[in-house]
């Protein structure tokens, strides 16, 4: 066993850039040293939309871009002993576990090992009704609301049990981000499930990696101020962990995008909120100890991650449905534009009212102000600054049914003709809603499955 | 020393993150030798009430001085999260330019080496 491992990232949510992992992969095998991609495809709420997929179709459910992600990889990695993990399996692991096994059957590698992790569906074993809500989600009323999906946030072990029995794709639906790096480190350096310093070196470098780009330049550059080199080919990062604790991020060769100080503290306080006490299911990671050092060329070291003992009890996030978001936008441009565009905005607002279309609605004026302000406008009420050359008006409606989200959205329609002088460019759609909320469950309620099949068999 | 009024975004860099109805924010400097002098002056109750017009009711600050950085975590700053809110951005990820618009004053060299 090497005393060095690289972990690679290919996707740091469902929707990145599909060509991102082929330089990733290009690199470690280039490099030889023992490694595993993983890919991150899932956001709090993409499983239940991949649940309402697979009502429609049995065989639906997974990450729709799976097979475009890993077919330039697949035979590489095989070839190289690189194994590929991912919660690409979303709300049904078995699916695209099938899927995969048709690729590697068309790619000409029937005895690929696939193993898949279930168990994270817990939707139809817990009550959730007879559990306490995390606590950032304690004052939500979801009683009108019906569940769509319900899942545990499972660790590193069910998925180096995987690796361990000879997986080379490992399939997982719900686990920590972390987890899925974790879990080939595990795998490689034979970390017990109590080693809280090595997981809690694992978790950092699945922290840093869960997210794709956002270490190595995306979401980070800002023209003038923190440049990139080529920020339409940004390089995802790769990960160098020594048995030693070392852990240093860099990134595929070849590519655009940077790391640096700056693009690694803003990834490792990405989505944290207790520097001391990052929750994974597999250990509690505290970064109050961390110290940074530039080690070369797109090169940055990390040392100082401490570990405690993992939560007692899992994550679970429920997503429920139940409404319904109707949007709707026109522009006005030129002389008098603001005046118009808050005019157009008060309209639409009274005409949602006096027809009893939304429980709640909300109006920006975009070019004044509209992501950072509030559901009531307080910003572009009170705004008293110079005129834009153009204001896009945005109407946002919740309503209790798919009819009324349409009809308010509509109000953005009629504008064409009964809005003021100039008004153009309506456009508007209606989607349903799904709530979440999250519920901390003991471990012994999730028991995980772990099944390790060759292509050929998956049918 | 003489001090001038900036956006922290001429001496700083953030990034904003959420977690159901909480987002938090970290806020770095540039120049290292800048982080007592933010310490001082980007405080709690600063970044609170720039998220008061949300309804956000509280904010809590964790200074990380080996890593020079501040990460700032406030609650109820989503309308909902981004599965309630109404808003476009409803994960808040462009509320980290809300906190980078802040002023703060500093010596007119930090500026220059930002």
């Amino acid at each position: 066993m090497s005393d060095l491992f690289l972990v690679g990232n290919g996707a740091g949510f469902s929707g990145d850039r599909v060509d991102a992992p082929i330089p990733v992969v290009r690199t470690l095998v280039k490099r030889g040293l023992p490694a595993a991609m993983f890919f991150e495809c899932l956001a709090e709420r993409t499983i239940a939309l991949a649940q309402i997929e697979k009502r429609r179709d049995p065989e639906a459910g997974y990450e729709p871009m799976l097979e475009r992600l890993l077919e330039p990889i697949l035979v590489n990695c095989a070839r190289a002993g690189i194994p590929i993990l991912g919660n690409f399996g979303a709300a049904n692991p078995v699916a695209a576990a099938r899927c995969v096994a048709r690729l590697a059957r068309r790619l000409g590698i029937p005895d690929l090992r696939i193993g898949v992790v279930t168990g994270d569906d817990v939707s139809g074993s817990i009550d959730l009704d007879s559990l306490m809500p995390h606590e950032a989600d304690a004052g939500l009323d979801m009683s009108s609301w019906a569940l769509v999906s319900a899942n545990a946030y499972i660790g590193a072990a069910p998925l180096a049990e995987a690796l361990a029995r000879g997986a080379q794709v490992v399939v997982a639906g719900r686990t920590s981000d972390p987890s899925l790096a974790i879990a080939p480190l595990m795998h490689h350096f034979g970390w017990a499930e109590n080693d809280w310093n090595n997981l809690a070196l694992g978790a950092a470098c699945g922290h840093l990696l869960e997210c794709g780009s956002q270490v190595t330049g995306g979401v980070f550059w800002d023209p003038g101020f923190k440049d990139i080199p080529d920020p339409a080919n940004i390089g995802f990062p790769i990960a160098e962990v020594s048995r030693d604790g070392g852990l240093l991020v860099t990134k595929a060769e070849d590519t655009g995008g940077a790391v640096d100080l700056r693009s690694v503290k803003e990834q490792l306080l990405y989505e944290l909120h207790d520097p001391a006490a990052y929750l994974t299911p597999d250990v509690t990671m505290d970064i109050t100890g961390v110290t940074l050092a530039p080690a070369g060329a797109d090169r940055v070291a990390l040392s100082g991650v401490r570990g405690h003992a993992r939560p007692d009890r899992l994550k679970v996030t429920a997503c429920y449905e139940g409404s319904w978001l109707g949007e709707g936008e026109v522009s006005v441009a030129g002389p008098n534009s603001l005046a118009r565009a808050r005019a157009t905005a008060d309209v639409l607002l009274q005409r949602v009212k006096q027809r009893g279309l939304g429980r709640r609605a909300r109006a920006d004026l975009i070019g004044i102000s509209a992501v950072h302000d509030s559901d009531d406008g307080a910003l572009w009420r009170s705004y008293d600054g110079p005129e834009p050359p153009e204001i896009r008006i945005r109407l946002a409606v919740e309503s209790a049914s798919r009819d009324d989200a349409d009809q308010a959205a509509r109000e953005a329609l009629a504008m064409l003709c009964c809005g003021t002088a100039g008004t153009s460019g309506a456009r508007w759609r209606v989607t349903p809603r799904i709530l979440t909320r999250s519920f901390l469950v003991p471990r012994a309620m999730v028991p995980t499955e772990v099944r390790v099949l060759e292509a050929r068999s998956w049918n | 020393m003489e001090l001038i009024e900036v956006p922290l975004h001429a001496v700083a860099h953030s990034r904003a993150g959420d977690k159901g109805n909480r987002g938090n924010m970290s806020l770095m400097p540039y120049d290292p030798a800048l982080y007592p002098l933010l310490a001082e002056q980007v405080t709690e109750a600063r970044v609170l009430a720039l998220f008061a017009h949300r309804g956000a009711t509280r904010c809590m600050r964790y200074d990380l001085p080996l890593m020079h950085a501040f990460n700032f975590v406030i609650d109820d700053v989503l309308e909902g999260g981004v599965n309630g809110s109404l808003n476009l951005d409803g994960h808040g990820k462009s509320l980290s330019f809300r906190l980078l618009g802040l002023t703060v004053r500093v010596p007119p060299s930090a500026v220059a080496r930002a």
